[in-house]
């Protein structure tokens, strides 16, 4: 077991390491971090323009093999470079990433309980009532991009707002800027501010999970070992709790790895909208400014989220099943 | 596909005793389900919509009637103008015809390439195997939405069919994945066995033998595959990195319109509810496919 988990985490870092070097020499490659610097005002003479560069290690005119290898250089020791505006990145990386990680959590333990226990439920009571308004709505929330959730959502809380006279839901940045108080105030604002994004992400995770857990608990609950539970004498709550449920959560275990990187890319759309300023929003900023440093480092960040969901799924997964452990 | 001709040709075959019609009783099951009429048929309005819609009015795409600057809805602009007066409707099914089309071709695609590795890599094992799915695993690690941002700067013309070769490369991993399980348990099979030991050549075995048993699958999935495309380009587009100028999409309408969405609700709206209705008829002939197509989902309709 433990030489399997070495060549497995071996086997990421390998992965993470080349994703990471693709996503820079593309970025190195086709953005164009001189046009930053030539669109100033006032413009900058060539010269000064390549000393910044080179300063920068991001100069057209330097090989791109040198380039990268400086830049791997700083990467090993944990230095992912500076940002077109001479900041460092890699203490930036811890700031961002908490905010992405904040919201992609509560939202993914939010949205996958919800959606488990309603489609388990909605199995369990198939063709009722219950299970038909659980499918509509799945129905519905999987047909909208959460670009447009997230825009509808806040056009909703707007209107609300006015009807409401005063800042019942808020919808832009992470907290109020220049708040102050006591620390359970700030919480409170935090998590004021933290309701419509966690909303938004949680409600396409949820339709996605619901459908899905549903789809497996159907295909467990006809089977065998289900009615051989109920016929040893289990009540029917424990046969469906303890053999339906656990068995019919194995596939669903597998799917959230998948879903996982579309949440992270959801969580994009979601900060960029709500003013978040997260690993996503930074990322869509850095490209539009030429950032190569930022975009390589918050590819680095998507990379090893996926790593780690895949890793967690693949352990929670020998924790279900038993036939895995062996 | 392959199973239709393998039941029209055994209902050839004289000396075989009539066997039960797969494509007779998947049609006729399908036909029972509403959930797959209701969505053909939204399908097939929204499709003579998106082809016919630029022709019925009297504006061209892109065409601009400065007298209408963010127009309400009217007998003129059946569905009001944008800030630059260009028609909604006809924007919003010029769009639809492309979105309809990345989705589509998307989706044939990248069942097709999951279709391939997953059985090449299930039926081979070994180092093939190893490869493939490990080639599986980088595209999944390969941060899929940085290489489309940086590179929709240089598609150029025809840029939106690159864009569905990007699309295609990076949706097929998770269906490849699950096509590589079930080859493992068909792969010991009798009858691919007999086909081994007739000397059917290995690569003959997958796409004769294989890939046809999975079809029901494959058909299920690629329509899933449809409205994940659709809305990929949609989440694209909202950040300008989809589908280029001059070429038009329903995701790039729809972030034109979301700037305007709280005064000006008509141009988000109606594009909105166009490719929601679209998606939404996809997954339902999708889900519809699945339960008729799959025999283990047959308990779950008795």
């Amino acid at each position: 077991m433990g030489k399997f988990l070495v060549r497995r985490l071996l086997n990421y870092v390998v992965l993470i390491f080349l994703a990471t070097s693709f996503a820079y020499l593309l970025a190195a490659t086709n953005l164009y971090p001189r046009g930053y610097f030539e669109q100033m005002q006032p413009p900058p003479t060539p010269e000064a323009i390549n000393t910044q560069l080179d300063t920068l290690n991001l100069n057209d005119q330097t090989p791109l093999a040198q380039r990268y290898v400086t830049w791997l250089g700083g990467v090993v020791q944990g230095d992912f470079g500076q940002t077109i505006q001479g900041r460092e990145v890699t203490p930036q990386i811890w700031l961002k990433a908490g905010v992405t990680l904040r919201l992609i959590t509560v939202a993914t333990i939010l949205g996958s309980a919800l959606g488990i226990a309603i489609g388990a439920y909605a199995a369990v009571r198939q063709y009722r009532m219950f299970d038909k308004a659980a499918t509509v709505a799945s129905f519905v929330v999987l047909a909208i991009p959460t670009v447009v959730i997230a825009l509808s959502v806040q056009v909703g809380a707007t209107a609300i707002n006015g009807v409401a006279g005063f800042q019942l839901f808020l919808f832009s940045g992470e907290y109020s800027a220049g708040f102050r108080g006591e620390w359970w105030e700030l919480l409170l604002n935090r998590v004021h501010h933290a309701i419509l994004p966690t909303f938004v992400l949680a409600v396409a995770l949820f339709a996605a999970f619901a459908r899905y857990q549903r789809n497996m608990m159907l295909d467990v609950l006809g089977s065998d070992f289900v009615r051989t539970a109920m016929a040893k004498g289990l009540t029917r709550r424990k046969a469906l709790f303890k053999h339906a449920l656990r068995t019919a959560l194995i596939p669903t275990i597998t799917y959230f790895t998948f879903t996982f990187g579309v949440m992270v890319s959801g969580a994009t759309f979601t900060e960029k909208i709500y003013g978040w300023h997260g690993m996503g929003a930074w990322l869509i900023d850095a490209i539009f400014q030429q950032d190569v440093h930022v975009v390589a480092a918050a590819s680095c960040f998507m990379a090893v989220t996926i790593m780690v969901a895949s890793f967690l799924s693949d352990i929670l997964y020998a924790w279900l099943d038993p036939r895995v452990r062996v | 596909m392959s199973t239709t001709e393998t039941s029209t040709e055994a209902a050839k075959a004289p000396a075989v005793p009539p066997a039960p019609n797969r494509v007779k009783t998947i049609v006729r099951q399908l036909l029972g389900t509403p959930r797959v009429i209701i969505g053909l048929a939204l399908l097939a309005l929204l499709a003579v919509f998106a082809f016919t819609g630029p022709l019925m009015t009297g504006w061209e795409v892109g065409e601009r009637d400065f007298t209408a600057l963010l127009d309400e809805p009217s007998p003129e602009h059946w569905m009001g103008t944008n800030k630059t007066g260009q028609d909604v409707f006809t924007q919003a099914t010029a769009g639809l015809q492309k979105s309809l089309l990345i989705g589509l071709l998307v989706a044939l695609l990248s069942t097709g390439i999951a279709a391939l590795v997953g059985a090449f890599a299930g039926y081979f094992g070994s180092i093939t195997d190893r490869a493939l799915m490990w080639i599986a695993d980088l595209a999944l690690v390969l941060p899929s939405f940085v290489i489309l941002a940086i590179l929709s700067k240089h598609f150029g013309d025809g840029g939106w069919f690159v864009l569905v070769i990007l699309l295609a490369a990076f949706s097929w991993m998770v269906t490849s994945k699950m096509i590589r399980g079930m080859t493992i348990s068909l792969r010991e099979r009798e009858y691919i066995h007999a086909a081994r030991f007739m000397g059917v050549p290995s690569h003959k075995i997958i796409l004769r033998h294989i890939l046809p048993n999975m079809s029901s699958l494959l058909i299920a999935d690629a329509t899933i595959a449809v409205s994940t495309a659709i809305i990929g380009e949609t989440s694209l587009s909202y950040f300008g990195f989809g589908v280029q100028p001059p070429d038009i999409s329903l995701g790039v309408v729809i972030a034109d319109g979301s700037k305007f969405a709280n005064s000006s609700w008509w141009i988000f709206a109606f594009p909105t509810l166009l490719l929601v209705i679209l998606v939404l008829a996809v997954n339902m002939i999708g889900d519809g496919l699945r339960d008729a197509l799959d025999p283990q989902s047959k308990s779950r309709r008795s």
